[in-house]
């Protein structure tokens, strides 16, 4: 608790400013708005994977009595996307479709009754096209495209970097191994069902209320597709019942309803059904994995390659970005001398596959930290020292550009070892008992925005009322996290206030400077710093007025406890209420604003800007595990993790945030899967949520927690963040732990009793104890970008290409 | 084409009320719908998370599965009948207190389903908990600041002087 110590607020474990509204029903949800003469939309879906759409016939469904409005994908021509390089969705797909549930009609009724009629009355005649069930079959089938952009045929994007020359690492390695991995997909499951409202106005204002992660984004949308000026429209942000990346993009749901407010003048609701929700996805991408690495006899690495595919779903989403991020932070935990990477994303006829807590890392993990207990059981070293002893070292420069600032890995490592009493365990419990252990990092934001410019990525605006309220504006959205505490918390410790006198107005375009979104683990760090600044200029402002008054030097007064005094003498003083008091009747109104902007990261090729972050946070996990080699299945009675937050802002927040990623880490290892069959396989076989597996509380394991202060320069008081990097180590970690309950590899996740009980009888067998992929398919890559590493004289550009340099196929 | 609406009364958060609605509307609707009551949430509609749930005389119901007809001369709670006098239930205080509301959406129905275990049970051991708040889904919390929660919730309501300990808020040392 150090920083309870040194702080009066920061470090504490305190309620959050909404605890009490969410405890008593009093949060207002996307769908708990309602207003006078509401129209209720519902969504026409693809039954089809991938098909042309010939005519779309609506006559029927606008004559039916109670329907207000229908809408097709004509009527919104213009196509968006969360990234600049991927615009390639429409509100309603007008030409084709590419998944079982593409959107191709709206329709606005009166009641979801009359929606729901309306719909089986639009006639859509469909011109099946060949699907494509998943990405080795994008490869195999360029044709037909699914989309008539991207890299080459159905493959979206194609990576190669290379940072040194690995080849060259290998020779110099001791033992040099390959490993392939597979990570199935899975979804977020925010137990809100995404919905939006949207409202027009006869002096031409659009007002959309959405359960988004983003409003940003989506008021960057909606002005682009609706044709609007921007600053006629109004996006606020609901607070969000669960996100976890699921609602980081602008939905076509969003657009319709807005478009349909604008048709009938009347304010209209969607509130998407859970099948619905499983088709939009935008979660983890199913990953294929290919891992090359050399070490020395201590287990130093002198090269690794990694190679990852991608099945992308039927849209472009954030994928660009997670396939980068498949190949980004292997070299941010352990020091890679020299490193290669090569990613693609293929397009599939499924729904699209986006950011997931820890967006395109936890695969990559997943393949890092079994490969490493792979390598060092051949280096008979334990997994644990071999980390321990080979950490990345603060304020370093990584292979490929990252800038390590704080790195508590050690501490982390050392924790879940001792408490978990890994050295009397590891390979010495009896048979069916085990435990593993795995590592991991994550960014703290990403370190630059989705589309280029040189603006802030966070804005705080601050009022100081003469009443001594503080109100807070900013951008940011409340998704369950404690964001708009994390503010409240900040500017009271500043200003010396109770952070319960601090008003918090959040994510309404109208109302609050831009902040981002709700992604990336961005929010603590930059609005945080944002608060910062603007609570220390409102505080500069107010102590200089206060010292006139009092007759003191600025450098002495103090702000503490609702009051504004003198340091050398507490009774002399005013109320912080007297204070702005003092301050508006000297300047006039009392306001500061404040932002954030991350620093210039070091990498300069093509991809460096994916990565770079202002902080990486750290984490260490212990798995413990049960497994029955009668029916395969895997219990997990406890996990140890520890994880390096830099400076808790609230300690009871982290511990949730912490616990809820260790939760969603053991149902990706264990159950979890979007699971596809029948017609090529891409019709959603389980969305529903008692089909599709998640952890109820008879699943869940106890968690032991620590949390490790290790503040970073980059984070407000040192903060970092925790929500999605403390769910990376946990599937590796039962990986390798059931592998030490009975010996067998399931490189695969879900690690499901199926798979369990096919290694066991392999292993029965005396064949080779493992399931999982067994090759990498063949793909033309193109040439790579070369990058010397810092330590081979590199300043992060990459070399010039010359025409003649061969390219070498691995 | 608007329904005929069906009038039932029934006892809501300790109150007799009156309450017109489409006859086929489950108790989810007419309670978010027709009384005004948007605390009770919904995640499927499909009685598979236990987000919806509420007592009804007592017991914790999925009231998406529940028509409201059915529930004429009943005793209903929903989370905005557990606080008293602007005074919040323990369980709600304990749950405000030890984070065990993340988003939020889930909680009323957890609320609800803890509540109706410590009317039976004021000393429930951690597995009873775990049994009762099997069929409510969260994804936020990973349900141990709730098992907390409600741990601390039981052992105020039995008159105890109970505190947090240090671990759940601030972690192992």
């Amino acid at each position: 608790m150090a920083g309870a110590k040194r702080h009066s607020i920061i470090g504490k474990a305190l309620r959050k400013i909404d605890a009490t509204a969410k405890v008593t029903g009093a949060t207002i949800f996307a769908d708990d708005l309602f207003f006078p003469r509401m129209l209720y939309a519902k969504l026409l879906r693809s039954p089809h994977p991938h098909a042309k759409i010939v005519t779309i016939d609506t006559t029927k469904a606008e004559r039916l009595a109670g329907v207000k409005a229908v809408l097709t994908g004509k009527d919104l021509p213009i196509p968006f996307g969360i990234l600049p390089v991927s615009q390639d969705e429409h509100a309603l797909a007008p030409d084709k479709v590419r998944f079982v549930g593409d959107p191709v009609a709206a329709v606005a009724a009166i009641n979801e009754d009359v929606a729901t009629e309306a719909m089986d009355l639009i006639s859509v005649e469909y011109e099946p096209l060949r699907a494509v069930p998943d990405a080795e079959d994008a490869i195999a089938h360029p044709d037909p495209r699914i989309h008539d952009y991207g890299d080459a045929g159905n493959l979206h994007k194609v990576i190669h970097l290379e940072f040194g020359d690995v080849d060259a690492g290998f020779a110099e390695a001791d033992l040099v191994r390959e490993d392939l991995f597979f990570y199935e997909g899975n979804t977020h499951l925010p137990m809100e069902q995404h919905a939006a409202v949207a409202q027009w106005s006869a002096d031409r204002k659009l007002t959309l209320w959405s359960s988004t992660q983003t409003p940003h984004y989506v008021h960057r949308a909606l002005a682009k597709v609706l044709e609007l000026p921007a600053a006629r429209i109004r996006v606020i942000a609901t607070p969000n019942g669960g996100g976890f990346g699921g609602k980081s993009d602008p939905f076509n749901h969003e657009i319709a309803v807005a478009k349909l407010a604008m048709m009938t003048g009347r304010p209209v609701k969607i509130t998407l059904t859970r099948e619905e929700v499983f088709y939009c996805h935008r979660g983890r991408h199913p990953t294929l994995m290919w891992v090359k690495t050399g070490v020395t006899k201590d287990g130093a690495i002198t090269a690794m390659h990694f190679k990852s595919l991608l099945d992308g779903g039927g849209y472009g989403s954030y994928g660009v970005a997670s396939t980068y991020y498949t190949g980004a932070l292997q070299t941010v935990t352990y020091p890679v001398a020299r490193y290669k990477f090569q990613g693609a994303r293929a397009f599939t006829n499924k729904p699209p596959c986006g950011p997931k807590r820890g967006h395109g890392t936890p695969q990559p993990r997943y393949a890092l930290e079994v490969h490493l207990d792979k390598l060092a059981e051949q280096l008979k070293v334990d997994p644990a020292e071999l980390r321990l002893k080979h950490l990345v070292p603060p304020n370093s420069l990584t292979a490929n550009y990252l800038r390590v600032g704080s790195m508590g890995l050690g501490a982390c490592i050392e924790k879940v070892v001792a408490g978990s009493e890994w050295k009397r365990k590891f390979r010495q419990l009896p048979e069916g008992k085990g435990v593993g252990i795995a590592c991991s990092s994550y960014i703290c934001g990403a370190g630059l925005p989705i589309y280029w410019n040189n603006m802030p990525h966070s804005g705080v605006q601050l009022k100081c009322d003469r009443g001594g309220g503080v109100t807070v504006f900013c951008g940011s959205t409340e998704i369950g996290q404690g964001s708009d505490s994390i503010l409240a918390y900040i500017v009271a410790e500043i200003l010396g206030l109770d952070p319960f006198d601090i008003a918090v107005v959040t994510a309404d375009t109208d109302l609050t400077p831009v902040d981002l979104g709700s992604y990336s683990s961005r929010v603590t760090l930059m609005t945080g710093n944002a608060a910062v600044q603007a609570a220390e200029r409102a505080k500069e402002i107010l102590a200089g007025h206060a010292a006139r008054k009092l007759e003191i030097p600025e450098a002495r007064v103090v702000f503490a406890d609702g009051r504004v005094f003198d340091a050398q003498d507490p009774r002399h003083g005013m109320t912080f209420a007297a204070a702005v008091e003092v301050a508006e009747a000297a300047q006039g109104t009392v306001g500061t604003v404040g932002s954030y902007t991350p620093p210039r990261s070091a990498g300069r090729y093509r991809g460096a800007g994916v990565g770079p972050s202002p902080a990486y946070s750290y984490s260490a996990a212990v798995a413990e595990v049960d497994v029955d080699p009668d029916t395969g299945i895997v219990t997990v009675p406890r996990i140890w993790i520890a994880h390096d937050i830099g400076q808790s802002i609230n300690a009871a927040a982290v511990m949730g945030q912490v616990e809820g990623s260790v939760y969603m880490g053991l149902g990706e290892a264990l159950m979890e899967e979007m699971a596809y069959r029948g017609n090529r396989n891409v019709v959603h076989k389980i969305p529903s949520l008692l089909e599709y597996k998640s952890p109820t509380t008879l699943e869940m394991c106890d968690v032991v927690t620590y949390l490790i202060e290790d503040p970073d320069p980059n984070g407000p008081f040192g903060a970092k963040e925790v929500g999605q990097g403390p769910l990376l180590p946990v599937p590796p970690a039962i990986a390798n732990a059931v592998y030490d309950a009975v010996g067998v590899r399931v490189d695969e996740v879900p690690i499901t009793p199926e798979k369990v009980l096919k290694a066991l009888k392999k292993k029965g067998k005396g064949e080779e104890g493992r399931v999982g992929p067994t090759h990498f398919p063949e793909i033309a890559w193109p040439d790579a970008i070369r990058v010397p590493p810092p330590w081979e004289g590199g300043d992060g550009n990459a070399q010039p290409v010359t025409a003649a340099a061969p390219e070498r196929q691995h | 084409m608007p329904d005929p609406k069906a009038t039932i009364s029934f006892e809501l958060n300790g109150e007799a009320a009156t309450v017109a609605f489409a006859p086929h509307k489950t108790l989810l609707e007419v309670l978010r719908e027709d009384a005004g009551l948007t605390g009770t949430k919904h995640g499927c509609e499909l009685g598979e998370c236990g987000t919806c749930t509420v007592l009804v005389d007592g017991t914790p119901v999925l009231s998406c599965l529940v028509l409201g007809l059915a529930c004429a001369g009943r005793r209903v709670t929903t989370v905005e009948g557990l606080a008293a006098n602007g005074r919040l239930h323990p369980l709600q205080d304990a749950f405000a207190e030890l984070g065990a509301a993340q988003c939020g959406y889930c909680t009323p129905a957890f609320l609800l389903a803890a509540d109706a275990l410590l009317v039976a049970d004021p000393h429930p051991s951690r597995d009873a908990i775990k049994q009762a708040l099997s069929g409510n889904l969260c994804r936020c919390t990973g349900y141990l600041k709730i098992y907390e929660a409600v741990e601390l919730a039981a052992a105020r309501m039995r008159g105890e002087k109970a505190e947090p300990a240090p671990e759940t808020l601030y972690g192992r040392r």
